[in-house]
């Protein structure tokens, strides 16, 4: 009864072709983004910041990466970690070498470096497509860790091969680096996601988004129509490598606070392409819902056991979290193949509706 | 709407409503001393963690069950399983801060990179046991940071002396060929820049071979050994790769008497697997294997025969295990250090701390612990959270580990230069002043 569009009249192009074309989603939107931005910092413990809502947060920029070059453009890719590992790197190199430089811009830059590798590394999608490009894509999966590992430069010649985050500060507040509080580092990941997600919303619901999903529907008849797929396709994973690369900087500078190469390797490449199919394929919503999904259900598998009061030993714990985890994405893909995205919209839908079933 | 898409959103109604419970489950203040333990009991690395984490537990157990705790207070632990992932030993950190830990044993080099910068400023000692950052010695940059009773650069000199002693003196390593295979992390790289010095030093041919995460294929690094048949083998393994690399040595046909693990990679579940192929393999140690000391005839009594091991009583003994036991017995003593200044309550980690920094285990207090013999005396300063501690090599004979050498003492003189050089570099990096230790108490 309240979610319902009668009496919004559409005067102009611009209210008909609005993000959110319905007031009370608009309403809703603001109001969960400010929420947000306000509520966490004040309210959640430093476990929660830390360990939880940080990390997702940079998961559901890296998802977010990934579905627009997967989810909208239709090229599958296994190399989301190291396109992260060029932007930790990239970001570390830049702030070291650049201290005076804004960590921002340092962000952006590092993601435009994950761009232009994503380019070089996107070539073979011209030719390959399918499950032949993620073989592609895995190899610079591989390539990438093998070259930080390999190269001392990268590292500033530390002989652990750590990247340490260095400190920096934004208006007077630190940012990053050990002393840094767990609700700066917060708001700083949540303003680059949310920039992003606005920028990534407007991108597919443009001329190159529409042209990604053109590509991605039917290749041959979106170059008939006058898509030019190769640089519609290198277009696509720069930008998907560009907000992997940003992902990567801030995993390292905003949560980890320092990381080796493992931290990058083809897990989180599966981690990240886990989030987007649970998520929901071609949704920026999905994103953010894969992310959380893939983040906060085995935290929340690992702390049930104390919750009821069950003092389980921790392998054993450890082996429940991960078939159970296994057993909730195989139900879950079964059950709802098109991710938690679609769920929402079906709810959505069933809201406009109520109280009357159809 | 079909049935099972019900229970499907009745389950993330459930997730969504529960949670945010999980993380705020109340963090009760445990009666006593806490110490959270991190382990990892599975994933590829399980092979090693799964007897530290037993020894740990065991002593603990024993402290609380023979002596009521120390000097009358309880220790309190908890385990949280990393599967020596840097992520989620952050994860478990940070949960477990909430108890209030007066220090943490990281157990893995990566996870104690991130935990030094963060555990200063939660004031938790780190007490990284012979591993995570060398450069972390020196006390004058990380105060907050221990490695006692020695540190890789230390080892690596040790090793590295061990063998100028079996080819009938240093100068005799001119010309030879030493290959190190290391698993390809901060941990086993850490060794390299010690070895490095030392080749210049003394001539002898270094060759580093990297194992990639998690080190179950080596077919290529053991070929390249082949090609380079090398005099000495140094291995920095961990975890799986270290049965691989005991297999693919036996299988290469490389004297097994000249491949020397360093003490992450020498034990039982490491050797086992290879079978005879294992026999006369070494590796450095910093106490002794086996159960000939009073302390297991302690931990059988008042643990296992009480019902409360965390292993198989077989399983004692095991270099890894009786590494766990040094490790909590380390940790016990410093804090009964601090407990002699602050007075037998439940301390806090900037006391244990104190601890840590004026800790001085003398061979009479090791006869009383009933370790006499097990390991080294060791005496930590301001300056040195290393404390220099020498080395053993042991080798395993097909059924055991046995010692074959004396207390092998560490290069100082190479290795601290070394150490104040990188410590300077490291604290730079986390913008760290070097303190006065002539005004420290």
């Amino acid at each position: 009864m309240i979610y319902r569009e009668t009496g919004q009249f559409k005067s102009s192009y611009a209210s008909d072709q609005a993000i959110f074309p319905i007031v009370q989603d608009r309403i809703f939107v603001l109001l969960a983004v400010a929420a947000a931005f306000v509520v966490p910092p004040l309210v959640a413990t430093e476990y929660w910041l830390q360990a939880v809502l940080i990390p997702l947060l940079i998961y559901a920029l890296a998802a977010l990466g990934l579905n627009l070059l997967t989810g909208y453009a239709g090229q599958v890719s296994l190399g989301t970690g190291g396109f992260m590992a060029v932007g930790a790197y990239a970001a570390f190199k830049l702030s070291t070498s650049f201290p005076q430089v804004n960590i921002v811009i340092v962000f952006l830059l590092s993601g435009l470096c994950a761009a232009l590798v994503g380019l070089v590394f996107g070539i073979p999608s011209l030719r390959i497509k399918g499950f032949y490009l993620a073989v592609a894509t895995l190899a610079a999966q591989f390539f990438l860790i093998w070259l930080f590992n390999k190269v001392p430069w990268f590292v500033n010649y530390a002989s652990s091969g750590t990247i340490t985050a260095p400190t920096r500060t934004m208006f007077g507040v630190m940012v990053t680096g050990p002393q840094s509080s767990a609700g700066a580092r917060y708001v700083m990941a949540m303003a680059l996601v949310a920039l992003f997600a606005l920028v990534a919303k407007n991108l597919v619901r443009g001329r190159v988004g529409r042209s990604w999903m053109a590509i991605r529907d039917r290749d041959i008849a979106a170059e008939i129509i006058g898509v030019r797929p190769m640089r519609t396709k290198l277009l696509a994973f720069a930008i998907s490598s560009f907000y992997c690369g940003v992902a990567g900087a801030e995993f390292v500078f905003l949560y980890l606070g320092s990381a080796e190469t493992t931290a990058f390797d083809i897990n989180l490449s599966f981690l990240v392409l886990f989030m987007v199919i649970i998520g929901g394929l071609g949704s920026v919503l999905g994103s953010f819902l894969g992310a959380a999904f893939i983040v906060l259900v085995p935290i929340f598998l690992t702390n049930a056991p104390h919750l009821i009061g069950l003092p389980l030993p921790v392998a054993l714990q450890k082996q429940i979290e991960l078939m159970v985890f296994g057993a909730l994405i195989i139900f879950f893909l079964i059950v709802e193949p098109n991710g938690l995205a679609r769920l929402w919209q079906v709810a959505k839908e069933k809201l406009r509706l109520w109280p009357f079933p159809h | 709407m079909t049935r099972s898409r019900i229970a499907l959103i009745g389950l993330l109604a459930l997730a969504v409503v529960f949670g945010p419970l999980a993380g705020t489950v109340p963090a009760q203040q445990p009666q006593g001393i806490f110490i959270p333990l991190l382990v990892y009991r599975t994933g590829p690395y399980a092979p090693s963690g799964i007897p530290i984490a037993n020894g740990f537990v065991d002593y603990f157990t024993l402290l609380n069950e023979r002596d009521g705790g120390i000097n009358g207070v309880k220790l309190v632990w908890e385990e949280c399983e990393t599967q020596y992932d840097t992520k989620q030993g952050v994860e478990c950190y940070e949960r477990l801060k909430g108890k209030n830990p007066v220090l943490v044993n990281p157990y893995s080099t990566g996870i104690t990179y991130t935990l030094i910068p963060k555990a200063a400023v939660d004031k938790v000692v780190v007490f990284s046991m012979g591993y995570g950052m060398t450069a972390a010695a020196d006390g004058r940059w990380f105060p907050w940071v221990f490695s006692f009773p020695t540190t890789y650069w230390s080892q690596a000199s040790a090793v590295i002396r061990y063998m100028g002693q079996q080819e009938g003196g240093l100068e005799k390593l001119k010309g030879k060929k030493i290959a190190h295979i290391y698993h390809n992390s901060p941990y086993g790289k850490e060794a390299n820049p010690t070895l490095e010095e030392l080749s210049r030093k003394y001539g002898f041919e270094l060759t580093l071979l990297a194992v990639d995460h998690p080190g179950q294929e080596q077919k290529a690094t053991w070929l390249q050994v082949r090609r380079l048949n090398p005099d000495w083998i140094f291995v920095s393994g961990w975890g799986v790769m270290n049965q691989v690399a005991v297999k693919e040595a036996a299988a290469t046909g490389v004297k097994m008497d000249h491949v020397i693990g360093n003490w992450w990679s020498a034990n039982d579940s490491d050797v086992v697997p290879a079978g005879e192929g294992a026999k006369g393999y070494k590796g450095a140690t910093f106490h002794a294997p086996g159960t000939n000391f009073r302390v297991f005839q302690d931990i059988v009594k008042h643990v296992y025969d009480k019902g409360k091991g965390a292993a198989k009583k077989e399983d004692m003994g095991a270099p890894l295990y009786n590494r766990g036991v040094v490790n909590a017995m380390l940790s016990a003593e410093a804090i009964r250090t601090a407990m002699g200044k602050y007075g037998n309550k439940v301390l806090t980690g900037e006391q244990v701390r104190w601890g840590f920094e004026n800790f001085n285990l003398t061979e009479q207090r090791l006869e009383q612990l009933g370790m006499k013999g097990f390991t080294h005396p060791i005496k930590v300063s301001c300056e040195d959270h290393e404390g220099n501690g020498p080395v053993l090599i042991q080798q395993w004979d097909g059924k055991q580990w046995n010692l074959v050498s004396e207390w092998i003492q560490p290069m100082r003189d190479v290795v601290r230069p070394k150490v104040e050089a990188a410590a300077i570099e490291e604290g730079k990096k986390l913008n760290y002043t070097q303190r006065d230790c002539s005004k420290e108490k």
